[in-house]
């Protein structure tokens, strides 16, 4: 249905239950930014009997949530590292032009975030358990960038799509072989297409849990810590904490990437 | 007297001294020698040969799809042909990749770089060349001045407008000091005004600047305009290579009549009434004349009695579709130097004589 | 030179293909399409409850052992529970859905779109926690009961067997509330695009054939958004179906599919069981998708 501009107004009933809905969707993250100032060191009463900053010092001292907060971090640059690479490879093999298969490779770099998270987990926690190898650092990166791979791959091969495939031509023209195209007319057009990808696989890999708690073995990464605090609550208002900061750290560099692609395509005014 | 004949020896000394002028007036810039190029089982071009000279405006007219512009890409090196060789001034340039050939080019869609300025886009080539940075700098101002952007250096194509993103990508090119220029169909994107004034311009450039301009359009106009001389185009094969006055006076073949303004083609009976033989020849509608039908054909000039059947006046000319003997419409156009269209339009159904200069006739062959 | 590597490579697009195709293709069919691969051979394999150790011989045992009681009401359980959330995500999604494509000027919809999505870009496990603060037991929900003295209906749906727990943060309405919550989004989409794609000239012909408004939802608007809701409910379903995070952390002690296959494959090592469990949910979703792509739902995607 294209939208009114007759000016026909919403039922009172209809209105009042949209805006239900959008409460329910968003008030529970207020909720724990609220909570995180809380004194009550043992439960999760409301009213919140008092409001206190302290909890936020005591998280900066706990030596287990730095070490996750650094392995969360590690994994995800690392992830989002061989994502880049594999996503842009596989973006510049398509955008070229018609091989046999060449709709396949969509449908397959998709498969890790369409199956459910658990699929994926236990796939490669087989794989892991067959081949004996011992969970490390890598076992978790290898199952992170098997997801990670697509989302570059999109952005990237959108924004192929939209530059105009005369500028390689042009440049080869103008006497740059190869190599001097790549780093001097492709890669600056695919930048902020990098950039968004990227931090999307940034966040991507940051907030993973299911796939994670399969190949992590004893390790723990921020959101495997938070999980345990699920199932065995122990530090009620430092958790609060972590999760209001979690909250951050992943919605800061989905929020940037979806401004950097909104902007590049509008300055993508013209190249006619 | 005096003057003018220093001047011609001077003229004609230096030709005669000139051995290089000489031998390069002799190689071809671009040969085609059998130059095919097959997509599967479409033949996009099909046995190409071609001659094109040195320092000449040469363009290639035909419709889409006829081939002329992957003539083109083939000499650029974005494509390579299936069948036969590509000769750049006597080298064999089939198999090297476009950073290897002494060519530049400019696009249908300038295909400038969005994230360069106008002075990086046009010092683009100089500086893969390893060109120092103010050695660039004024070799871009001279270029900016040539294609009347002065000052345009620090601007980025989306500043600019569609003429002025044209002259850069011609400014581009030009930088290179190419052998050989080549243009795919640029002024397509332009407005008739900015197209014309641009036509006049890029014929002034490549005079002054002497290289060898090829160029790319499906509009016959431009061509016979600008050309020295045209290949013409259709399905893959070149129907015709000739000045624009052989191509439109004397067309070879009825597509060559048809496509580069209109023609009449007259065969078989009615043809060998009028001329002696069957085969199909061409006759220009402004080569036509109207006269009365008691009216004593002229030496050297073949005629044909008809019926008008339709007339439409035009302001600039008058059209008229004559039905002659045998039933074929002719086409007759007649400039409306005396006539007002009060005249022209009563003579709808009248009974004329048609007649034209043998020499005005082209025998297509088909 | 340079110049001399990149005419060979210009000259062979089927080798820049194979440089470019190759490191993310072998990455993808080595690790994934064969992580999947020995998923479903050890679903074929069986642990000796003996020794502990997995036998590698192919055998149908395992998948036999799905069948039992417990497994057979594991499935039931997740089952159930997926089909809930998916038809009360579908109800609660469709008031905003409609409100967006019907009545919201085209800037009021953006707006939309990104506070509907929005929740979808803060961390997954984050928002499980939230209800964890939300439903415990001396939390929000239980103080603002109380303060309608509904505490008596509260404890009465507590004390319900199949549904209630000890507490609404550990119990199965408490995991249904939650995982309500958290793939809302993925249903108001579907059913938003279903909408915005029926022309208004449909609607104008249904009420000048006679129909009032609630006919008109009833015959023209409801069937033409099916198929977004179907859209919808593959997420739902496919993801309440696979998750072990909300019935861990809100459930009480009965198992989902997603538990049962991360404790088999845990400190039990049973992972031949736990491979076999997962080909359940995957045959169920596979079944699904293919009745869906009949009802029309990727159209609506």
């Amino acid at each position: 249905m294209p939208s009114k501009s007759d000016g026909e107004k919403a039922p009172l009933g209809l209105t009042v239950s949209a805006i239900g809905t959008l409460l329910f969707l968003h008030v529970p993250l207020f909720i724990i930014f609220l909570y995180a100032f809380t004194t009550d060191e043992a439960t999760y009463s409301f009213p919140l009997p008092g409001m206190t900053t302290k909890w936020f010092g005591v998280a900066l001292h706990r030596a287990d949530l730095w070490a996750a907060l650094t392995l969360s971090v590690r994994v995800a640059v690392v992830s989002t590292f061989v994502a880049l690479i594999l996503g842009t490879l596989a973006a510049a093999a398509v955008y070229r032009g018609n091989f046999f298969g060449r709709e396949s490779i969509s449908f397959l770099l998709v498969l890790p975030i369409a199956l459910p998270g658990i699929v994926t987990g236990i796939a490669l926690r087989s794989a892991i358990g067959t081949l004996d190898i011992p969970f490390s650092y890598w076992t978790i990166v290898i199952g992170h960038a098997t997801f990670c791979v697509v989302v570059v791959y999109n952005n990237v091969l959108a924004r192929f799509r939209r530059m105009s495939g005369s500028q390689i031509e042009a440049s080869m023209d103008l006497g740059a072989n190869s190599f001097q195209t790549f780093r001097y007319v492709i890669l600056p057009n695919l930048g902020t297409a990098l950039l968004a990808g990227g931090m999307l696989a940034f966040a991507l890999s940051f907030d993973e849990v299911i796939v994670t708690t399969f190949t992590a073995g004893q390790q723990s990464t921020l959101p495997i810590w938070i999980f345990s605090q699920l199932t065995r609550p122990r530090d009620r208002p430092v958790t609060n904490v972590v999760a209001t900061f979690v909250i951050l750290i992943t919605f800061l560099p989905i929020f940037f990437a979806q401004r950097i692609s909104a902007q590049s395509s509008d300055s993508e005014g013209g190249n006619k | 007297m005096g003057w003018s004949a220093v001047k011609l020896l001077t003229i004609l000394c230096q030709n005669f001294m000139d051995v290089e002028y000489h031998s390069r007036m002799s190689i071809p810039a671009i040969r085609f020698e059998n130059v095919s190029r097959h997509f599967g089982n479409v033949k996009a071009v099909d046995e190409a040969n071609l001659e094109i000279r040195d320092g000449e405006f040469f363009s290639m007219l035909g419709p889409s799809g006829s081939g002329k512009t992957t003539c083109l890409r083939m000499i650029a090196g974005f494509d390579r042909p299936t069948l036969g060789n590509i000769y750049l001034y006597g080298q064999d340039v089939s198999n090297l990749p476009p950073y290897e050939r002494d060519v530049n080019t400019v696009f249908q869609d300038y295909a400038l770089f969005p994230h360069m300025t106008v002075e990086d886009n046009i010092a683009y080539g100089l500086m893969i060349k390893r060109i120092s940075k103010t050695e660039r700098h004024k070799q871009v101002d001279d270029m900016l001045d040539l294609v009347q952007l002065p000052g345009f250096g620090y601007r980025k194509p989306s500043q600019l407008s569609g003429g002025q993103r044209q002259r850069v990508a011609l400014a581009r090119a030009l930088i290179n000091h190419p052998k050989v220029l080549l243009l795919d169909e640029p002024l397509g994107a332009l407005d008739l005004k900015l197209r014309q004034q641009m036509q006049v311009e890029l014929k002034a450039i490549q005079k002054s600047v002497g290289i060898t301009f090829i160029f790319v359009t499906h509009d016959q106009e431009e061509a016979l305009a600008m050309s020295d001389r045209i290949a013409v185009f259709n399905e893959g094969r070149i129907q015709q290579v000739g000045t624009p006055s052989d191509i439109y006076e004397r067309p070879a073949s009825p597509f060559v009549a048809g496509f580069v303004g209109t023609s009449n083609l007259i065969s078989g009976e009615i043809a060998k009434r009028i001329t002696g033989s069957e085969e199909m020849f061409s006759i220009r509608p402004e080569k036509i004349h109207l006269d009365s039908t008691n009216s004593e054909p002229e030496k050297d000039m073949l005629c044909i009695d008809g019926v008008i059947r339709d007339v439409v006046y035009l302001g600039l000319f008058t059209r008229y579709l004559v039905e002659i003997e045998g039933g074929n419409d002719l086409v007759v156009v007649v400039q409306n130097l005396k006539t007002t269209s009060m005249d022209v339009l009563s003579a709808k159904g009248q009974k004329v004589r048609l007649h034209w200069h043998k020499d005005h006739i082209s025998r297509v062959g088909g | 030179m340079l110049n001399r590597a990149s005419t060979y490579l210009y000259q062979r697009p089927k080798l820049i293909l194979a440089l470019l195709l190759g490191p993310p293709m072998l990455y993808m069919l080595v690790v994934y399409i064969g992580s999947l691969f020995t998923l479903l051979i050890n679903s074929f394999f069986y642990l000796e409850e003996f020794t502990g150790l997995i036998v590698r011989q192919f055998t149908l045992r395992t998948y036999l052992q799905l069948f039992s009681p417990t497994n057979l009401g594991i499935f039931g359980r997740t089952a159930g529970m997926a089909m809930a959330v998916t038809i009360a995500d579908a109800i609660i999604a469709f008031p905003l859905a409609y409100y967006i494509a019907r009545y919201a000027s085209p800037r009021l919809k953006t707006f939309l779109y990104i506070a509907v999505t929005l929740p979808l870009w803060s961390s997954y496990i984050v928002r499980v926690y939230a209800w964890k603060l939300i439903l415990a037991k001396e939390g929000i929900i239980s103080w603002f009961l109380h303060l309608f003295g509904l505490q008596p209906v509260l404890d009465g749906i507590l004390s319900i067997p199949a549904i209630g727990g000890s507490s609404l943060s550990l119990s199965p309405i408490g995991m249904f509330i939650t995982f309500c919550y958290i793939w809302l989004p993925y249903m108001i989409v579907p059913i938003q695009t279903a909408l915005e794609r029926v022309p208004k000239s449909l609607l104008e012909a249904s009420s000048d054939l006679g129909a009032n408004a609630a006919q008109t939802f009833r015959n023209v608007i409801l069937p033409l958004a099916f198929p977004g809701v179907v859209a919808g409910s593959i997420f739902t379903f496919s993801l309440t179906l696979g998750d072990f995070i909300v019935p861990q952390s809100l459930g009480n002690s009965r198992f989902f599919i997603g538990q049962a296959v991360y404790s088999y494959q845990g400190t039990a090592g049973n992972i031949p069981l736990a491979a076999a469990m997962t080909m359940g949910p995957v045959v169920i979703m596979v079944a699904y998708l293919l009745i869906a792509r009949k009802l029309g739902a990727f159209d609506a995607l």
